[in-house]
């Protein structure tokens, strides 16, 4: 008796509440969009995929969210991320990515961390049709990619265009009188550091520079300091380190210690991560590196508070905010298309213009974005772009004035 | 000049790297895969503490040394003995150890992930220092002399006193040992855990000028491997001079060679010392 009541009078209230709350209640029962990620969380890779990707997709989630999901198919449907670590494992990752495909069954998935395993993965993107818009994935061979890979989007750019970026850079502050034109030149023996070297002879060599000095050096040097002293001894005007993030630190460190005193001083990646002004602080004022970003956009900033206040960490200078911008891309896309059908998103992504952190974007015949900053520098604090492709409001370089 | 002052230096921090791993190899006879793990949760401490509280590293360095003891003697009394015990032979007792200490080095790293994913980096005494006139930095030459000391002591203590006779008597022969009234299992846990600590040391130091992360440890592992192996299992002079050659080498080799081709000159040094004398540089000849 006591249990009927009770049944009754919960399905009395139900009953009251249900006629005006059932546009509520289908919202809330609607299924997530399932959106798989592979991450390097641990190897190699983790130090870059934490900065750069890890906080953006907590902060994206978080903001769809926030507001109600994703407007799908006249209803609201939150986002949920499936991730997988592949230990910086690219036999690891394409099994994932697998996994995400036939098992999971994701609706849709994000690019991974680093130029290889972007590659690697897009045939598996391809066959099962998701869209790919990688970002951490700067190559020269976009043309090709895309050709065999019509899913697959390219945001960050090309080798050539980060080496001519540095050229540019280098040869207007020749112009302007604060740099002569040696240039000391080294690389980390990998695959990144190696496609950049192989590139910057030439382009720096026909830009009128002489390379006095160009060495390379293994992956996980544990003491750089041979290197900076065989730089410093060809007395160069200019350094460019073509680094990946634990030799750019202890590159630079060891530049301070050295009194390596150029005008410029270029090292690559990380040196537009938080944690590199972080450990340096006033010294590297007027260092040059990869990346840069125009931070003095309305949507740059926004962009910027929000990580902070929901990471709690700052965004770094580069690729953080084009990864959000590929977040973005395929919200938008998706509520373009206004259903979960991953062949018309692709088809949407092609042919239509986004409006982003980075500004507005949309991809040429090849499926690449030809708007990015290719080298920043640190100014008071800030890693702003010197030099960019497409974007037009970088600003000069200035001469470094030593290590203070 | 340069070449001698900066290789010894790398040479030093390459004992840093490698005495820990040399203890616990040689005379726990465990093949500890997760010391490189250790060396680099000292780091992590010392990052850690730095950057929250401004600790500085060589406090954190004596504030590790007993923690990591104590750890270190836990993980080998509760994790490890067992494998010893049930182990028949010299053999079994590596397959078995390598694989749980792989399988500790997994968790270890997950722990550190989950402290701190990004890179370790800040800056410590990260000054130049002139050695007769040339440039070094300052924390790569503390660390030359932490590793100096440690290295000293260990050596001192295990040729001049009782207690590191009795270690270097259970590194010859475990079973000898115990039938001449040596404790063998308590002379093991304590060469482990002092093998841990002076690897997590080791990781507070070598934090401060080069940039770690938690997931490097195994090149550690490896790199310590390679230091005892040429140097002879279980010997701490032998680790030491193989260290001090190795940074020799190849800072000779970066300087007047290429630096593209240390890590090559590493492993030439390596294979001929495996060649010529395959039971390291003062390792005793097996019977």
């Amino acid at each position: 008796m006591k249990r009927r009541t009770l049944v009754t009078g919960v399905g009395k209230g139900l009953l009251a509440a249900g006629i005006s709350g059932l546009l509520v209640t289908s919202a809330l029962s609607a299924d997530p969009i399932k959106i798989g990620v592979v991450e390097h969380k641990t190897g190699p890779l983790a130090g870059g995929e934490v900065v750069t990707h890890t906080p953006n997709i907590e902060l994206w989630v978080s903001q769809v969210n926030a507001r109600g999901g994703l407007k799908v198919d006249g209803e609201q449907r939150m986002v949920e991320i499936v991730r997988y670590d592949d230990k910086t494992d690219p036999a690891e990752h394409i099994k994932a990515v697998q996994r995400l495909a036939t098992q999971d069954e994701v609706d849709f998935m994000l690019s991974p961390y680093g130029t290889g395993f972007n590659i690697a993965a897009a045939p598996i993107y391809a066959k099962y049709n998701y869209p790919l818009i990688a970002v951490s994935a700067i190559t020269d061979k976009i043309p090709e990619l895309a050709k065999r890979f019509p899913n697959m989007f390219f945001t960050l750019g090309t080798t050539t265009g980060f080496v001519e970026g540095v050229r540019d850079t280098l040869t207007k502050m020749r112009d302007a009188g604060a740099i002569g034109n040696k240039i000391a030149m080294v690389n980390v023996a990998d695959a990144f550091g190696i496609e950049l070297a192989d590139k910057a002879r030439p382009i720096l060599t026909e830009a009128g520079f002489e390379i006095v000095y160009d060495k390379s050096y293994p992956l996980g040097t544990p003491d750089i300091s041979p290197v900076v002293k065989g730089a410093k001894a060809s007395k160069p005007d200019a350094f460019v380190a073509w680094s990946y993030p634990p030799d750019t630190f202890a590159i630079t460190e060891q530049a301070i210690i050295e009194d390596f005193d150029v005008k410029a001083f270029y090292t690559a990646v990380a040196t537009c991560f938080p944690a590199y002004a972080g450990k340096f602080g006033s010294k590297i004022n007027g260092s040059l590196g990869a990346g840069g970003v125009n931070p003095d956009t309305p949507a740059m900033q926004e962009y910027r508070k929000a990580h902070k206040e929901v990471t709690g960490k700052d965004a770094d200078y580069w690729a953080s905010a084009t990864y959000y911008a590929s977040l973005q891309i395929l919200e938008q896309a998706i509520e373009g298309v206004g259903k979960v059908d991953r062949a018309a998103t692709i088809d949407y992504i092609k042919n239509n213009s986004f409006d982003t952190v980075l500004g507005a974007i949309s991809f040429d015949e090849n499926n690449n974005s030809e708007r990015y900053w290719s080298v920043g520098q640190w100014r008071d604090g800030v890693f702003r772009a010197v030099a960019d492709v497409g974007m037009g409001d970088s600003v000069a370089a200035v001469a470094k004035e030593g290590w203070n | 000049m340069d070449i001698l002052i900066s290789g010894l230096l790398l040479g030093g921090t390459y004992a840093l790297m490698a005495m820990g791993l040399n203890l616990q190899y040689g005379v726990a006879r465990i093949m500890n895969l997760a010391n490189g793990e250790m060396l680099v949760l000292g780091g992590l401490s010392a990052f850690w503490l730095f950057t929250a509280s401004a600790v500085s590293p060589l406090l954190t360095a004596i504030i590790i040394a007993p923690l990591s003891f104590i750890g270190n003697w836990l993980i080998y009394r509760y994790l490890l003995l067992p494998l010893v015990r049930r182990s028949k032979n010299q053999g079994q007792l590596e397959v078995d150890s390598i694989l749980a200490t792989f399988g500790m080095s997994f968790a270890l790293v997950g722990v550190m992930v989950s402290i701190h994913g990004e890179y370790f980096t800040y800056s410590y005494l990260a000054d130049p220092l002139s050695v007769f006139g040339s440039t070094v930095a300052l924390n790569r030459a503390v660390a030359f002399v932490a590793a100096v000391a440690i290295g000293g002591a260990l050596y001192f203590w295990l040729n001049r006193t009782y207690a590191g006779t009795a270690v270097r008597a259970v590194s010859v022969s475990a079973e000898a040992s115990g039938l001449v009234g040596i404790n063998v299992d308590r002379i093991s846990a304590f060469a482990f855990a002092l093998g841990g600590a002076v690897t997590a040391i080791g990781g507070t130091l070598i934090s401060t000028f080069i940039t770690l992360d938690a997931s490097i440890g195994v090149l550690f592992t490896m790199k310590a491997l390679i230091i005892i192996i040429m140097g002879g299992v279980g010997d701490i002079r032998g680790a030491i001079i193989a260290a001090l050659i190795l940074g020799l080498v190849e800072t000779a080799v970066a300087t007047i060679v290429d630096p593209g081709l240390t890590l090559a000159s590493a492993y030439v040094i390596f294979l001929a010392v495996l060649l010529f004398r395959p039971q390291g540089l003062f390792g005793r000849r097996t019977t």
